[in-house]
């Protein structure tokens, strides 16, 4: 059963704060879904959907259900790391073409800025019941040296410069610049990025996303339901979501979920690359941008570092404009996930609620896409087609 | 550092150990410092991490393979504000699996991609020994 036209997004909020240690997470995801459901112009009475995944205070739907007392008739709890709410978007619109629920709500929140959390430099303390656990975090894998090690296999492959990755960061601070709320406002040039300090050889500080407190929520409705409201018509046009695994050792690090999930969610649009007007990439690291541009169909592989360096991110003057909020690279990276924030820039985009010095023109059709968990060993990814009605 | 000279394995106190005991072998091995791989007799493939299904072909008909210690370096990346610091690698082994591991001994300017590998054990506080890698010489 194809999604296609079958569920609108009709509420879309991205909480301001970016470090809050006086809100509970369970509070930040509260604000969240009162913003988002402002936004739709409904109120929490409508709610009879709820998607969460593991940021969410308890593990599962039960905790947040009962602090917002929803009344609901579809819930999931569907954990794939930073995508997951790229993925929920899909799964709340099969649950409302399926007449399961009509007022889904969707909700990310987290604070590892205001509790310290060493993300990406410390190793994650994993239990023994991953079955991975015990072949990999002996090696003290951090998540900066992972990246590292893809930038390097990517730099061995196709001659990907760290110039041209530098070149990502470079139109991502030039969108956070318009961004009042982005933790990152000034526009930094590719020596900037290229000479600060390295965390992880090849990858320097200015490649790693920022670290937040934060969230973020959005509202998926029916067909019906979003034109009785009175907020610009976005529906969703196409999705696809996988679990790219380390095949048994055979692992393809330079490969994301994308070579999957694009295809798949270009094929349910009925659209392609070209058609794209604005993306939303996730951006955890300037090399998963440049992957996914490759994987996703709008770069040749191993010719997205030409593509980049070109200046082709950049709204306004590049033939594909990204992350026009500043992305996790200079924006926000709440709860130490991405997902929401690139499916909330997108819509701002399609609504032309985005800033006016950023905001893409006639933008009828964008994309939101990312990975969850780390690429090089198995990892999900998300991607989402979106269109302006 | 904890001295973890005189340690041995204790599989109950090892958690990671004690979680599969499938993999039990793999340790007793590691205790003798061999390297042993799950290889699969239908499709003939070793496969990393070592699993009791096939996860290249589905099938049960698995086994352990004695191998070689040897591989390449497929990719390092070193974390310098560790202490100690320390160099995080994917190996290709010989046999074909890339593998998660460390890099022991070297200066990380002497390290290619490509770079000849030879497999070493060292012991984890938990107990269990653990593959790790020097350059070869």
């Amino acid at each position: 059963m194809t999604i296609k036209n079958k569920a609108y997004i009709v509420g879309a909020y991205e909480h301001p704060t970016r470090f809050a240690p006086d809100k509970s997470v369970a509070q930040l995801h509260a604000e969240s879904a009162l913003g988002a459901l402002q936004d739709a112009g409904l109120e929490l009475k409508d709610v009879d959907g709820y998607f969460c995944a593991g940021d969410v205070p308890g593990g599962s739907p039960i905790s947040m259900a009962e602090y917002l007392n929803l009344n609901l008739s579809w819930l999931d709890g569907t954990e794939i790391g930073g995508c997951s709410y790229i993925a929920h978007v899909e799964r709340a619109a099969q649950a409302i073409a399926a007449g399961k629920c009509r007022v889904a709500l969707i909700t990310l929140a987290g604070k590892p800025k205001s509790t310290g959390v060493a993300t990406g430099t410390a190793p994650r303390i994993l239990g023994p019941e991953r079955p991975e656990t015990p072949w990999d975090l002996p090696y003290k894998p951090t998540i900066t040296g992972i990246y590292g090690m893809i930038t390097q296999r990517h730099m061995h492959e196709y001659g990907t410069t760290a110039e041209q990755l530098a070149a990502i960061k470079v139109a991502a601070s030039h969108h956070a610049q318009y961004n009042e709320n982005a933790l990152l406002k000034k526009v930094v040039t590719v020596d900037d990025v290229i000479h600060s300090p390295i965390i992880a050889p090849p990858l320097h500080r200015l490649d790693c996303c920022v670290i937040t407190d934060g969230g973020g929520a959005l509202i998926v409705t029916t067909p019906d339901i979003a034109k009785s409201l009175k907020r610009p018509l976005v529906k969703v046009m196409g999705a696809s979501q996988t679990i790219k695994t380390s095949h048994g050792g055979y692992i393809a690090p330079t490969e994301t979920g994308a070579i999957k999930t694009g295809p798949e969610a270009f094929a349910e649009a009925g659209v392609t690359p070209n058609d794209i007007k604005y993306a939303s990439i996730y951006d955890n690291f300037t090399i998963m941008v440049l992957m996914q541009l490759e994987d996703l169909g709008f770069c040749k592989k191993g010719q997205a570092g030409h593509f980049v360096a070109e200046g082709n991110l950049i709204s306004g003057t590049g033939k594909l404009p990204w992350n026009t909020d500043g992305g996790g690279l200079c924006n926000n990276h709440p709860s130490n996930r991405g997902g929401i924030t690139k499916v909330i820039e997108a819509i701002r985009q399609l609504r032309e609620e985005a800033h006016p010095a950023v905001q893409v023109k006639n933008c009828d059709i964008a994309l939101a896409a990312g990975p969850g968990l780390v690429v090089g060993e198995g990892h999900a990814h998300a991607t989402l087609i979106l269109g302006r009605e | 550092m904890d001295n973890l000279d005189n340690k041995t394995l204790d599989f109950l106190s090892d958690a990671y150990a004690n979680a599969y005991p499938e993999t039990r072998p793999f340790w007793e091995a590691a205790e003798k410092d061999e390297l042993l791989l799950k290889t699969c007799h239908d499709c003939g493939k070793p496969h990393w991490y070592p699993r009791m299904v096939c996860p290249l072909c589905g099938s049960a008909n698995t086994a352990w393979l004695n191998a070689s210690g040897q591989g390449s370096l497929y990719a390092f990346s070193h974390i310098e504000k560790a202490n100690p610091p320390y160099t995080l690698a994917y190996v290709q082994l010989h046999e074909g699996p890339i593998i998660m591991s460390n890099i022991i001994d070297a200066d990380i300017n002497q390290l290619k991609i490509g770079s000849p590998v030879t497999v070493a054990f060292q012991r984890m506080k938990e107990g269990r020994k653990m593959p790790v890698f020097r350059l070869s010489e």
